[in-house]
Formats: C-alpha cells, sequence, structure tokens
C-alpha cells in the first residue's frame, strides 16, 4: 500500500465514522479461538442436521433389531440353528456380547455407508449449495476447511460407533443376562473387564474409518454434487470388500482399505491380540495419509466456480 | 482499491472468459462493473476474491497480490458473489454465525453482537430465528449481504445484489450501499442493469465479452452520450421539416414527438429554434434536452443493443 494511499484511508476513516463509533476497518490478529470456531461450528453443523441425526438413529436401530431377533429364536422351541456366527450364539449367554456382534455386523456395510455419507458431502454438498464460496471469501482458508471437515467426519465415526455399541449395550442388557464373560479364547473375564474391552473394541472400530473419511473427503473435493460423491463413496467400499473376497487377489488384499477391519474380534482374546489391530490402524493411517494429501492438493489448487 | 494488470481467464473448454483485463478501482469510491449476463464480470470477481485463478495477469486488491494474499486481504473485504447462498436448514442467525466463525480473525467472544449488528443493519431481527430455506428471495439477498457487512470492511463486492428483488427491496439495498460507501467502505458493484449504475455509483467501467470497454467517472461515461434535442407535438411532419431547416441533424421522428442532434450550435439556438417551431404553426406540448445517459453511452461504445452476449 502506498503513503498516499495510506493517508487517504486515515482520511476517510476519520471523517466519516460517527463519534463514538468502536469498530473499525482494518486488519485484525488471527487469534487461536478464531482459528479453532470453525471446527466448532463444523462439528454443530454436521450434528444438527436431520441427515446425521437419521443416519445415527438407523445404526443404533440395527442392534436393538439383532438382539430381539436373536431373543425371539432362542425363546422359540425350534431355536438353536446350527449356523449362527460365534458372537451370535454368545449373545445369548451374556448380553454384552451383543455389542460386539452389532459392531461386526454393522462394520462391513451400514458404519462405512454413513461414513460415506457424511465425508463424501462434507466438500461437494458445500459446492453444490453455493455456500462453499462464501466460507472461503470469509477467509476459510482452505486447508483450514478440509482440516475442520476431515476432523468432523472422524468425531462422526466415533458418534456413529458409540451408537451402534451404547444400543446394542442397552438392548443386550435388557433382553439377556449380564455378568462374567466368556471369550473367544476360552477364558472368562469379569464384567468390568469385559466392559472396558467393549470401549476398547468401539475404539478400535471408529478408527478402523479413518482411512475411509480420507477417502470420502478427496472424492467429494473432486465433484459439485454431493450425491455423485457420496454414492461414489459408497460404492468404493463395497467394491473394495468384494475384491477382499477374492483369494486370486491375495498381492493387493493387505492393502485394501477394508482388508483388517474385522481383526477387532483378536481384541476378545486373553491375552489381546494386538498385531492384526496394529495392522489395520497402520493401514487407516497411510490411507489417511495419501487421500488426505490428495484431497489438500486437489482442493487447494481447484477453482472454484460453483 | 483494486488494480488488475493484463488479467486473463480461459477455462478449460478454451472458451475465454474474460481478457486482458486493465481495471482501476479508485479507493473511496463506488464503481459500478457494467456488462450483459455472461460478459465475464462474475469470472472478474472470483478471480479478485481469490476464488479461482488467473491464467495470466495479475491482480492486486488492497495494495496486495490475489489469490496469494487471500488470508490477509478478505478478512477486510466483504463479498456478494453470484446470489446469496445458505445452509437451508439452518436459521438465519445461525447461517451469519457460520460464515463469521469461518473467518479466523474474528473474535469469538463478540460473535453474537456482530451477527446481531448485521441483522439489524439489512432488517432482518425479526426473521432471524427462521430456517433460512423458509425464506424469500429477497430475505436471502439480505441474508447475504448482512454477511457481507458482519465486520467494518474496507472493500464491498457486491456481485448483481438486487438481482431477483422488488422495487422496494432494490431501493432498500441501494440505500444500503449509499450509506456503506459513505461510511468510507470503498463499493465494486457489478450489475446489468444501466440505472442502477447510474443512480449509486461514482465511477463505473463496461465489460463486453470478456474484454473491457471503458472505464471512468460515471459523468465522464454520460457525457460521451450527446445530449439530444425532443420536441413532443402532434404534428410531427411540420416541426420535422422545421427542424431540419435549422440544421438539426439525425431526425428521428416518432410517436407525438421528433427528436435529433443539436450538433455544434449547442445551447444557444434553443430559444430561436422553439419560436421557429411556434411561427411555423406547430402545435408544441414539450420542448427540451434529454440529457444522455449510460445506456446510450454504451449502445454507442458496443454498437449493440444490452443483450446477452453470445
Amino acid at each position: 500500500m502506498s503513503r498516499a494511499e495510506a493517508t487517504e484511508v486515515e482520511a476517510s476513516r476519520a471523517g466519516a465514522s460517527p463519534p463514538g463509533a468502536v469498530l473499525v476497518a482494518g486488519r485484525r490478529p488471527q487469534t487461536a479461538s478464531g482459528f479453532l470456531a470453525l471446527f466448532r461450528n463444523e462439528l454443530h453443523l454436521t450434528f444438527r442436521r436431520m441427515r446425521t441425526k437419521v443416519l445415527l438413529g438407523i445404526l443404533a436401530a440395527l442392534p436393538i433389531l439383532i438382539g430381539v431377533v436373536v431373543k425371539l429364536n432362542t425363546d422359540s422351541p425350534r431355536g438353536g440353528g446350527g449356523g449362527a456366527p460365534s458372537f451370535i450364539a454368545q449373545t445369548t449367554q451374556n448380553g454384552l456380547f451383543l455389542v460386539f456382534t452389532a459392531l461386526a455386523v454393522a462394520l462391513p456395510v451400514f458404519l462405512p455407508m454413513t461414513v460415506g455419507v457424511v465425508a463424501g458431502d462434507s466438500v461437494a454438498g458445500e459446492a453444490a449449495t453455493g455456500t462453499l464460496r462464501y466460507l472461503l471469501v470469509a477467509p476459510a482458508g482452505r486447508t483450514r476447511l478440509l482440516a475442520a471437515k476431515f476432523t468432523a467426519g472422524l468425531v462422526f465415526c466415533m458418534a456413529a460407533t458409540a451408537a451402534v455399541a451404547l444400543a446394542a449395550l442397552a438392548t443386550g442388557a435388557a433382553l439377556f443376562p449380564l455378568g462374567e464373560v466368556t471369550l473367544i479364547s476360552g477364558d472368562t473375564i469379569g464384567f468390568a473387564d469385559a466392559l472396558l474391552r467393549a470401549v476398547l473394541v468401539a475404539g478400535v472400530v471408529a478408527a478402523s474409518l479413518a482411512g475411509l473419511v480420507a477417502i470420502g473427503l478427496f472424492v467429494s473435493t473432486l465433484t459439485g454434487s454431493g450425491i455423485a460423491a457420496m454414492a461414489a463413496t459408497v460404492g468404493l467400499v463395497i467394491t473394495v470388500q468384494i475384491l477382499d473376497a477374492f483369494p486370486q487377489l491375495d498381492p493387493i488384499r493387505p492393502f485394501l482399505v477394508t482388508h483388517y477391519w474385522m481383526n477387532f474380534s483378536d481384541l476378545l482374546r486373553e491375552p489381546m491380540y494386538w498385531d492384526g489391530v496394529w495392522k489395520d490402524l497402520g493401514l487407516q493411517a497411510a490411507y489417511v495419509a495419501v487421500f488426505g494429501s490428495a484431497a489438500w492438493a486437489r482442493f487447494s489448487s481447484r477453482d472454484i466456480s460453483a | 482499491m483494486i488494480r488488475t494488470r493484463g488479467l486473463t481467464k480461459r477455462f478449460g473448454g478454451g472458451q475465454l472468459a474474460v481478457d486482458g483485463l486493465d481495471l482501476t478501482v479508485p479507493r473511496g469510491s463506488v464503481f459500478g462493473f457494467l456488462g450483459p449476463n455472461g460478459s465475464g464480470k462474475t469470472t472478474t470477481i472470483r478471480m479478485l476474491m481469490g476464488l479461482i485463478s488467473p491464467t495470466s495477469g495479475v491482480a492486486t486488491v488492497l495494495g496486495e497480490s490475489m489469490p496469494q494474499s487471500v488470508a490477509s486481504v478478505l478478512p477486510r473485504v466483504g463479498a456478494l458473489i453470484e446470489g446469496p447462498a445458505l445452509y437451508g436448514f439452518l436459521s438465519g442467525r445461525d447461517n451469519l454465525v457460520r460464515f463469521d466463525a469461518a473467518d479466523p480473525t474474528a473474535d469469538p467472544r463478540t460473535r453474537k453482537q456482530r451477527v446481531e449488528t448485521a441483522l439489524e443493519r439489512v432488517g432482518l431481527s425479526a426473521a432471524a430465528g427462521k430456517k433460512a430455506r423458509a425464506y424469500s428471495l429477497g430475505m436471502k439477498q439480505r441474508l447475504g449481504l448482512a454477511s457481507a457487512l458482519l465486520q467494518p470492511r474496507e472493500l464491498l463486492v457486491l456481485d448483481e445484489p438486487t438481482n431477483g428483488l422488488d422495487p422496494q427491496g432494490m431501493r432498500e439495498i441501494r440505500a444500503l450501499v449509499r450509506e456503506v460507501a459513505a461510511e468510507g467502505t470503498t463499493v465494486f458493484l457489478s450489475s446489468h442493469l444501466l440505472d442502477e449504475i447510474e443512480q449509486v455509483c461514482t465511477h463505473a467501467a463496461v465489460m463486453s465479452r470478456g474484454r473491457l470497454l471503458v472505464q471512468g467517472t460515471v459523468a465522464e461515461l454520460a457525457a460521451r452520450a450527446q445530449g439530444r434535442l425532443v420536441v413532443r407535438t402532434p404534428d410531427v411532419a411540420q416541426a420535422a421539416e422545421v427542424l431540419a431547416a435549422h440544421q438539426v441533424g439525425a431526425l428521428v421522428p416518432g410517436e407525438g414527438r421528433v427528436d435529433g442532434e443539436l450538433g455544434a450550435s449547442g445551447d444557444e439556438v434553443l430559444p430561436k429554434l422553439c419560436a421557429a417551431l411556434v411561427e411555423a404553426g406547430v402545435r408544441v406540448h414539450g420542448f427540451g434536452l434529454e440529457r444522455g445517459t449510460l445506456e446510450d453511452a454504451f449502445v454507442a461504445l458496443t454498437g449493440e443493443g444490452f443483450d446477452v452476449a453470445g
């Protein structure tokens, strides 16, 4: 800014502002609380949406449904069909096992679907409604906005997992006996101990979805249509899981984002078997790094013309 | 305040949206950015706001180059770009809270107060609790303006701010623009409505097909269009004869009126002309000069009507 211009500003300020005016146009410092405000607002925005509430509601209804079905099945005289997965069989002995059953059922399809909706819509949805341009001229900052979206996505993963786990715990407690838990390895641990493991498992499941959030965010930066981004993300998860079922694809299967998801059950052994869980978390971190960078590279250089 | 040199944007399809734009917006002006729909106004504004990067050329806003200095420049700029965009599921107030939170230089402790002040300023306080999806277009436009006015700004960029508004709404927005300008904020106003620019702007630039045709003060631009002599009379043919005999050129006879160019002779001949008309028995109902308008200037500049550019 030239000196002449600077004096002009001063003159115009002195001339125009009424006496006692507190607010003056000019540079304001960026503050830490101001910086974080967008992250808080993003969470607020995500969880205030009807869509988010409905998704969480569906996730919470799932364990109730499973619990009721299992209960009816065991009560009926014809019950005890042979093919039930080990978790489900355990559930009848201990309600806490419904938490693990519900998470195991929700993880391949329902959880990724909801996460895909939230992450896929994150940037594309704002572009579609045009609010993206107003956020950017505010100026939100492209990296900051992306970080806020990613954070909100992660928090949604936790909320989604918690919705399943808590609904399962409540349903399990209502329909089945609680008490000592017999683990997969055959050992028995106390209820408090088992509850702790449930929390641990839920944490691992939530973290397993981190890679998917990054993928969804990247897809979201590619398009201006929220629906397209959601569909692409959800479709990708399903495709990847189908690919993971082919033994012929062995060389690439360990790199598929969903490959180690079910390893959380290793935490239900005595002692806990962490190798598979670490593999899963490491893979998720790699996906976050790769797709997070891709999303950033794409978003920070893109022309916003929506 | 805003300065561009050779600013050019070519989109992916090879379409040249903005072509070598040299624009200078003086500080303290109300700058009208004029041009038909599709002439490159919005693309220019998007480049100025760092939303899209230019193919070549430079743009400086508040003395800093864009889009590199977005973070330090934009907190001092309020913008309404291509109509308002809101979160329909949030209330008007919560929309403003969100846009305010997006600005890292905005103090969260005074956010509530800023939002209420902005709402009051655009007359939306009463409807602030309603969901934005229930807003009329005029209310959305006002809420967009409120978000541009959350902070005291050095520059206000308004892209077609009165689009879709009823006459009353247009008047209110224009009054608001004048008010903001009076506080010392430079206003950059794009419009395809000539009378709007004429009413509120001190300076103007005219774009057509991605190129800048002219820029200057509104008075200068309007002066390019010559004033025309207009005679209102039922005796059109007779009046035209008399005027032609007195060296009035480019006569256009119309329904109950004749108008023509006075040429070099100027205002002094007017009384004589009027007397001559009356003497010839022409029933003169009206006689006078019509000031040149921006529209005349625009037609003279482009040689075309003010239609959508292909």
